[in-house]
């Protein structure tokens, strides 16, 4: 579509003609494979990251939907898709029930799938590629090339992790955090898919870190110092080193988890292990920490890649829609680098009841609260950021504000978890589960889609729905809590994760047939909460409906936008046409100023975009406190 | 029962505590929690406080410069001196006392278990009080623990399987180890867990103070069993029927020729 | 619009984009490594003590193999040097050579596995092990051969530093080997090791090769469209080519001699 001019400079409708010169590919227009399949544009890409990565949100939450229903009735057959799963998965879902086996699986690929195929492609690979550039006046990523060959990898690593459920023994059981000598021990072949598959997206993962990381230090528009970037762009830029300098030490660890499965190495398996009755024909001498060390020293950071790029996405909703500067800029900035280098030494935080002695165990309990302080000064920050704002309550500061406590009870919730006394009695209840999910759940995901509901103009030139986008909203946030509150109940009372029978085993009832009343088994109470989030969960994925037909249906019929900035923002990418050509801008620009130039006194706009020319601003503009 | 008992079992619905070093335990947990609920309220209400008086409606010019005072600053330091507080004179001490000081073995009973899929194998030194000598290379499947044959203290050791008792108001230590994946040791009233790792001997210690039958619980994926490895069970009984069961057992002492 | 600093360097940064992109990488590639050598020392450190392998390998084949890959970073850096000076056939000339040394590394290095994998540990029901290289091992005889010797235990194929090892041809019955094993990754954690670590390296080495390879060929073409790119590509190849090499050196000590 020919692009709609903004009154307002970079480019004047004088200018818009301009476009065909320096748009590449003008005269050959590319046809639509090479448009959309095998684009090397940032932006093209950027969109194939996000949709894929949606369509896997949604697979990983129907493995949890099944496994909700297990939970609350174990040993009964699947409703509705029951008959399906036993067509396609066979054996593990024999007569439509979920196998313990088949439980395992569905656990350890929603962690894996929500994780690596999900979440970090959506908030990482998606929005940094179509907004990263933008923000920094790029035309491009660094290398376009690259970039497609990491959006292909990471799409390849997907399909092995998909295709692994259908093989005969079905997906990985051991968890995503993958355990030995557990994953070497079972029969099945998933859990090679598995390690394939991780290595196909840590490789995807690195390309997009080092592009990330050049594009970043390279590719900044003159004028666009480190301290004017956009704290979204900080957080992307310390999320690249995360994945760049974490993940490899994983890829070792899964090359060395193949030998031990293919080549009989025994890395992971020490001496004497007798596996089911006979002895194990290795040579032993192995270390099962060895994996959790090299396994956490990734899952650690990883954690971080998870909030680091929603905290960026609602740091600049947040600034937008409070029309005012965001407070303490700086100190958002060495805070997000503090947690940065923090995040490499607090991994045996997840290791406490692997034996610990009191040195170790008090050097990273000590790493794990100092890191918590750069978190607490960041929400601080953005909570302070609102006083003296002019809130608009729209949908994407709907999702943002939610984020706030969202994210603050996860955080908080980590504190027991960080002393290692307090983890001898949540390690591995739900408590955990809980904690990380109001983390990763009400808070990544609702930042994520703030930054959908935001960006979408951008991309499309066109609105989501207001109102319902506001039902999703209202829809999201109390089923979410619903889901995930009673969980602490649970995980307080000592309910256990990987439970393929949600802890019926464990439950009084069950305790009684052993003779005499068995002390530490689980209340009646504690059991009906299974139930409950049950149907919390059903009722969160219908209200998602709206939200998808919105988003594909507003493409097409959404309410066209009024000119490039419909939200009167301050920073570059809404400096451009929409959507932006290949190329992006259409003069080079300039920058003047830090990013969050809301409400300056005495300028005519309530917003001073980053790149209007000095002449038109007032007298110096003091800079807020911090 | 104090303030502090009572918000955690009635507040954080912890569950019935029947040890002595689950007191620590349970103290910090409520203390963090305090913590917690404090900023927790805190920011709450500042938070719809001013999404109420900045909404754009109330206020449609805002305001270049916002807070201009440091409080938060000190709210920063306050969380931090907090946690260090917790961290230096409760976590780091408790631990300490858990992994390093060690009741002697003299006048406590002494346990070693082996987890095995999906089971707890325990075994007593019997009579005479000693084990009888191991070595990996005597496991097998039915020798789980790999007693020396030859060894006549391992003659009279006393080997169980899931039912595992112990006197009451004296200290048992458990030599932890698994002999196929990892487990974990979990037993919800003793407030004690500790992972079963294949390879490593780990010891860890409690002091029962209230008779019953506990659950005992696996806390790590350890395969499809996981869920219903629930046959363990930890009886805490007088000092008398603990030896009245000693003796009963000691006829079925396993041989291992 | 082009994408700025693809060939010269941005002034505040000093820096092209392939520059920055290949030493990020390179940060990535040494932890990859350092996970596997942390693997290593984890591993040694807890190894039950007297079970540690020494002097397993070929310390003449592994120096051999050093001083090549040495040799081919010298030859490298001169076909950098080579482009910067604009001397197009200098260049093609020492990156010839990086390649011919590659070629040997490879082989030489195969030449090694080949060893460790046709050499096996017997166990006879007697008792004894006989430990040697196989000579022939065919289904149909009911006999193996060796060139071998007998030891009486484990403990003694340990520590081979020093020891003076003679061996002669063994024929061993079937029916008197309880079990044998070749010295293949599976056989201990050194082994493991040894097949993981340098078996990754290898792939870098092919992979770089490929790559130099390629600059090689398509060389002439390029240079003549923009020698400056094609010399910040020879530099970019170089500086992964120098750091697998730095990857040996640390391999060498750590697998060979000690
Ligand atoms: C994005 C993900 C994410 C994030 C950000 C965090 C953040 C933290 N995590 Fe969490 N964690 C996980 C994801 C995450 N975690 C996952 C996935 C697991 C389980 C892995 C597995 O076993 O499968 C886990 C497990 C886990 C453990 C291991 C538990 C165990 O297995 O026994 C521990 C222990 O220390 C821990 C601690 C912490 C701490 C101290 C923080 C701190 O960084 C938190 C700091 C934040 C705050 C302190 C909040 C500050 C906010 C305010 C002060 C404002 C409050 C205002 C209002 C509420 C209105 N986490
Ligand atoms: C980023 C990570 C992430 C995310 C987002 C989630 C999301 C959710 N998880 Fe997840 N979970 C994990 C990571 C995550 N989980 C991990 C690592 C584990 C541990 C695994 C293990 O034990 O090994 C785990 C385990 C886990 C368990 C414990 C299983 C067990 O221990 O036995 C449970 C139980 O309820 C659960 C539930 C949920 C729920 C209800 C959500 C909900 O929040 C889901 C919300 C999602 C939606 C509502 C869908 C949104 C989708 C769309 C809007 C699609 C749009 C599509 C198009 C436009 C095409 N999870
Ligand atoms: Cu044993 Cu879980
Ligand atoms: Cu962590």
């Amino acid at each position: 579509m020919e692009p709609i001019i903004h009154q307002f400079p970079p480019y004047r409708k004088d200018a818009a003609p301009s476009a065909h010169d320096d748009h590449g590919h003008e005269h050959h227009e590319p046809n639509f494979i090479q448009k959309y399949i095998f684009s090397t544009d940032h932006k093209i890409i950027g969109i194939q990251y996000g949709l894929t990565a949606l369509c896997f949100l949604l697979f990983g939450f129907f493995l949890m939907m099944m496994m909700r229903w297990q939970i609350a009735h174990p040993g009964n057959p699947v409703p509705v898709i029951g008959p399906l799963l036993e067509k396609v998965l066979g054996h593990p879902a024999a007569n439509g029930v979920i196998s313990p086996d088949l439980y395992n699986s569905l656990g350890a690929m929603h962690g894996t799938i929500m994780v690596f195929l999900g979440i970090v492609p959506l908030a990482f690979a998606a929005f940094g590629n179509y907004v990263v550039p933008l923000m920094i006046g790029a035309v491009d990523m660094a290398f376009p090339r690259v970039n497609m060959a990491s959006y292909q990898a990471y799409f390849l690593g997907g399909l092995v992790m998909f295709v692994s459920f259908f093989i005969p023994g079905g997906a990985a059981q051991a968890g995503w955090t993958s355990y030995s000598p557990l994953a070497t021990t079972i029969p099945t072949h998933g859990q090679l898919f598995w390690i394939i598959g991780m290595v196909l997206l840590i490789t995807s993962s690195l390309m997009g870190a080092i592009n990330f990381i050049a594009t970043i230090i390279q590719l900044r528009a003159p004028g666009m110092t480190w301290m004017r970037l956009p704290w979204f762009v900080w957080t992307q830029f310390v999320t690249a080193f995360l994945l760049l300098l974490a993940f490899p030490p994983l890829e070792a660890a899964c090359i060395m988890q193949f030998m031990d499965n293919v080549a009989h190495t025994s890395f992971f398996l020490p001496t004497g292990l007798a596996v089911s009755g006979t002895l194990a024909h290795i040579s032993g001498g192995g270390s099962p920490l060895l994996w959790q060390h090299l396994f956490w020293f990734l899952g650690h950071p990883e954690v971080y890649v998870l909030i680091l790029p929603a905290m960026g996405i609602v740091c600049e909703i947040l600034a937008n829609n409070t029309r005012k500067p965001i407070w303490g800029y700086k100190s958002l900035v060495y805070s997000v680098l503090a947690i940065g280098f923090l995040s490499f030494i607090v991994w045996a935080h997840h290791m406490y009841l692997t034996g610990m002695g009191t040195k170790i165990s008090t050097f990273f309990q000590a790493t794990t609260m100092i890191i918590s302080i750069p978190s607490v000064i960041i929400l601080t920050c953005l909570f302070i950021s609102l006083w003296g704002g002019s809130i608009r309550f729209n949908t994407p500061m709907l999702f943002v504000l939610a984020f706030l406590p969202m994210f603050g009870i996860g955080g908080l919730t980590g504190l027991p978890l960080g002393f290692n006394v307090s983890d001898v009695h949540l390690h591995d209840t739900y408590y955990i589960i809980a904690h990380f999910h109001y983390i990763v759940a009400p808070g990544t995901i609702f930042a994520l889609f703030a930054g959908i509901y935001y960006w979408f103009p951008k991309m499309t030139g066109r609105m989501m729905n207001e109102f319902w986008g506001r039902a999703h909203f209202w829809g999201s946030f109390i089923f979410m809590n619903m889901v995930f509150q009673p969980m602490f109940a649970q995980g307080m009372a000592g309910m256990l994760r990987r439970m393929s029978n949600g802890g019926a085993n464990y439950s009084a009832a069950v305790n009684a047939r052993n003779g005499a009343e068995v002390i530490g088994g689980l209340s009646p109470f504690i059991m009906s909460l299974n139930t409950w989030i049950l149907w919390g969960a059903i009722c969160l994925g219908i209200v998602q409906i709206p939200f998808i037909i919105n988003l594909f249906w507003s493409i097409k019929h959404g309410e066209k936008i009024k000119n490039d900035n419909p939200w009167d923002s301050t920073t570059l990418e809404w400096q451009t046409p929409t959507p932006p050509p290949h190329g992006n801008f259409l003069h080079p620009l300039r920058v003047y100023r830090g990013p969050y130039e809301y409400s300056v006194p005495g300028h005519a706009t309530d917003f001073t975009p980053q790149n209007e020319p000095p002449e038109n601003v007032p007298a110096p503009t003091l800079s807020p406190a911090r | 029962m104090s303030f502090t008992e009572w918000f955690g079992q009635k507040v954080l619905l912890l569950p019935p505590l029947a040890s002595e070093n689950g007191q620590g335990v349970d103290d910090l947990i409520v203390y963090v929690h305090w913590l917690m609920i404090a900023l927790f309220i805190g920011w709450i209400a500042y938070f719809l406080y001013a999404l109420y008086r900045f909404r754009s409606s109330r206020n449609p010019q805002a305001d270049y410069i916002g807070v201009k005072n440091h409080a938060s600053s000190y709210i920063e330091l306050t969380v931090a001196a907090v946690e260090a507080v917790l961290l230096i004179f409760i976590a780091v001490p408790l631990w300490a006392k858990a992994v390093d000081q060690f009741p002697d073995a003299k006048n406590s009973t002494v346990i070693q278990i082996v987890a095995q899929q999906y089971a707890w194998n325990a075994r007593y030194a019997g009579p005479d009080g000693i084990f009888g000598a191991q070595d990996m290379k005597f496991v097998t499947s039915d020798n789980v623990f790999g007693v020396d044959p030859a060894d006549e203290n391992g003659k009279d050791d006393i080997q169980v399987l899931n039912e595992i008792h112990v006197p009451v108001n004296k200290p048992v230590i458990i030599h932890l180890s698994s002999k196929d994946v990892i487990h974990s040791l979990k037993i919800i009233s003793m407030r004690v867990c500790q992972d079963a790792i294949p390879g490593l001997r780990i010891t860890l210690w409690f002091k029962p103070t209230e008779l019953g039958r506990y659950q005992i619980n696996c806390a790590q994926l350890c395969g499809p069993g996981h869920a219903a490895m629930t046959g363990g069970f930890l009886t805490v009984e007088s000092q008398a029927d603990f030896d009245k069961w000693l003796k009963s057992k000691t006829g079925a002492a396993t041989s291992f020729e | 619009m082009e994408i700025p600093y693809t060939v010269h360097a941005r002034p505040d940064t000093g820096l092209y984009n392939a520059k920055i992109g290949i030493w990020l990488f390179l940060a990535s590639e040494v932890m990859l490594f350092g996970g596997l050598f942390s693997a290593y020392i984890l591993l040694r450190v807890g190894a039950d003590p007297g079970t540690w392998p020494h002097g397993w390998q070929d310390v003449t084949l592994g120096t051999i193999n050093t001083l090549v890959l040495a040799l081919s970073a010298v030859t490298t850096l001169m076909a950098w040097v080579a482009c910067k000076v604009r001397q197009f056939g200098k260049f093609r000339f020492f990156h010839g050579c990086t390649l011919l040394l590659a070629a040997a590394f490879v082989v030489i290095h195969l030449t090694e596995y080949n060893d460790d994998l046709t050499h096996y540990e017997i166990h006879l029901t007697n008792g004894l092990i006989a430990d040697g290289h196989m000579l022939e091992n065919n289904p149909k005889e009911n006999h193996v051969m060796i060139d071998g010797r007998y030891v009486k235990s484990e403990s003694d194929l340990i520590d081979l530093r020093g020891q003076k090892i003679h061996d002669t041809e063994i024929k061993i019955p079937r029916s008197e080997i309880k079990d044998m094993q070749s010295y293949g990754p599976w056989h201990n954690d050194y082994m493991a090791l040894d097949f993981t670590m340098t078996g990754l390296h290898l792939l870098h080495v092919l992979a770089g090769s490929i790559v130099i390879g390629f600059l090689w060929l398509t060389g002439p073409k390029m240079w003549g469209k923009d020698p400056e790119r094609f010399t910040n590509r020879v530099e970019v190849s170089g500086l992964f080519w120098h750091f697998v090499d730095l990857v040996w050196i640390f391999l060498f000590p750590v697998l060979y001699l000690t």
